[in-house]
């Protein structure tokens, strides 16, 4: 049984292929882990402190984002790009699109993490005299922060493996290279699986980041 | 240099909760203010620093008009210290880094002198064992007075205390009230909103009762505890003593 596992054609080109569509899958991640968060952040705390008439279409035009599922984002926007005459590679499109859905995702965390601290908090703050900004900076983000980031690391991770779905609009990137190989080779079994372990490889670490720092902050708590 | 209170009324939406209050508060002066739940007392505390905005008559601290609208409250702040009824330490940040943060950001002082001061104080209110841990391994005495440090901390001129002992456990209390009487024995002009009546007649220079939004009766401890003249004091007072 096991000699018939290790019997495969996989070669290390095909390993070293796959190992590039993981580079695709983790540079678009980043690009949308970073969109997604700066956008997440400006419209998360916009939204926590804005009156409902700021608040309410931010919060429509996100809700777009969260309700429409991603893959049919993917390919509306792919199109749509064609239609109004931009010249964005598949790649590009990937990265905006994915970074609009996960601050989407992420302008909710970062509201409810503002919201978190409490007003008598920042009341006292205010009462030593500290502005509104520095009331912002030095007590409401940290402590928000501690809030907002368990959530914020399983939106990460969530994200890394939605990237899969930009195939469809013809990135390779780790899901697709796999299938490519799969496709030649017929053992698809052999090859998900080692998706699958660099899947995991490429998360665990941002996993293990969230936790070391969760648990640092709890000893304060 | 006082505090100047003159016919502040106050209302949150259709509620007045401070109907025309006018009080004078001297440099060095202990004033107690005592009072039923909902009297108006703690929200006239927030009006003093401009923490509530009222809705007429007005308050001078050293002659600086709290709510006209040149003032600049962030400023103000800075003599008036305020302690709450919750200590509201900052969780983030270590009892030091709760003391050191203000003056760092507000008086721009460096972080050797800020920490010279926060360790001062801390020393001052008994803390200086639990200058590195977090307020969360503190007993909620201990993060009262480090809240007091906290306020100490600017160099303020005055102090304001806001029920601050009545959220603790009783066995509590006296650590937090010795810190005040310290205090007021170092000549801090203070402000004291408390149920605590036999601390009130202890420190304070003058008492004043509140009851529904006005002030019923102000004076000596030995006149208005001892012998209060208003029918609403002594019904209080035998409702609390």
């Amino acid at each position: 049984m096991f000699s018939s596992l290790l019997d495969t054609s996989f070669s290390l080109n095909d390993l070293l292929f796959m190992l590039k569509g993981a580079g695709v899958t983790l540079m678009i991640t980043a690009w949308a882990v970073l969109g997604g968060t700066l956008l997440g952040v400006a419209f998360g705390v916009v939204r926590a402190v804005s009156p409902w008439w700021i608040n309410a279409p931010i919060g429509a035009v996100l809700d777009v984002f969260r309700s429409v599922p991603l893959l049919i984002q993917l390919v509306l926007a792919n199109s749509f790009k064609t239609i109004i005459g931009i010249t964005w590679a598949p790649f590009t499109v990937s990265c905006v699109v994915l970074a609009l859905y996960m601050s989407a995702y992420c302008t909710e965390i970062v509201r409810s993490g503002f919201l978190a601290v409490p007003s008598t908090t920042r009341r006292a703050a205010r009462s030593l005299g500290m502005t509104w900004r520095q009331d912002l900076t030095d007590i409401v983000f940290p402590i928000a922060l501690r809030v907002a980031l368990p959530s914020w690391i399983g939106l990460t991770l969530g994200v890394m493996k939605d990237t899969a779905m930009v195939w469809w609009i013809g990135v390779v990137e780790l899901l697709r290279s796999s299938q490519v190989i799969v496709t030649r080779i017929q053992e698809p079994l052999f090859v998900l699986s080692i998706a699958g372990l660099i899947y995991f490889l490429m998360s665990f670490p941002i996993a293990r980041l969230g936790a070391r720092l969760e648990a640092r902050w709890r000893e304060n708590d | 240099m006082s505090i100047l209170i003159d016919d502040v009324h106050k209302s949150f939406g259709s509620l007045e909760v401070i109907k025309g209050v006018t009080m004078t508060v001297e440099k060095g002066e202990v004033v107690s203010v005592i009072g039923g739940s909902g009297s108006g007392k703690s929200t006239l505390l927030m009006c003093i620093n401009g923490l509530e905005p009222i809705n007429s008559g007005r308050i001078l601290v050293d002659g600086t008009d709290v709510h006209a609208r040149g003032t600049d409250l962030n400023k103000l702040r800075r003599k008036i210290g305020i302690v709450f009824q919750q200590w509201n330490a900052f969780p983030h940040l270590t009892v030091l880094e709760n003391v050191m943060l203000a003056p760092r950001k507000v008086l721009g002082k460096s972080k050797a002198e800020a920490q010279a001061v926060a360790v001062e104080k801390l020393t001052h209110v008994g803390l200086a064992e639990k200058l590195n841990v977090y307020p969360s391994k503190l007993s909620g005495g201990q993060q009262q007075r480090m809240a007091i440090a906290r306020a100490l901390a600017m160099s303020p001129d005055y102090m304001l205390f806001d029920e601050v002992t009545s959220a603790l456990d009783p066995q509590l209390v006296g650590e937090v009230l010795d810190t005040m009487r310290l205090l007021s024995k170092e000549g801090m002009t203070m402000i004291v909103v408390t149920h605590e009546i036999a601390f009130a007649r202890e420190v304070s220079d003058r008492v004043a009762f509140f009851h529904k939004g006005r002030i019923h009766e102000i004076g000596p401890p030995s006149q208005v505890i001892g012998n209060p003249q208003q029918p609403e004091t002594v019904a209080f007072l035998k409702s609390v003593l």
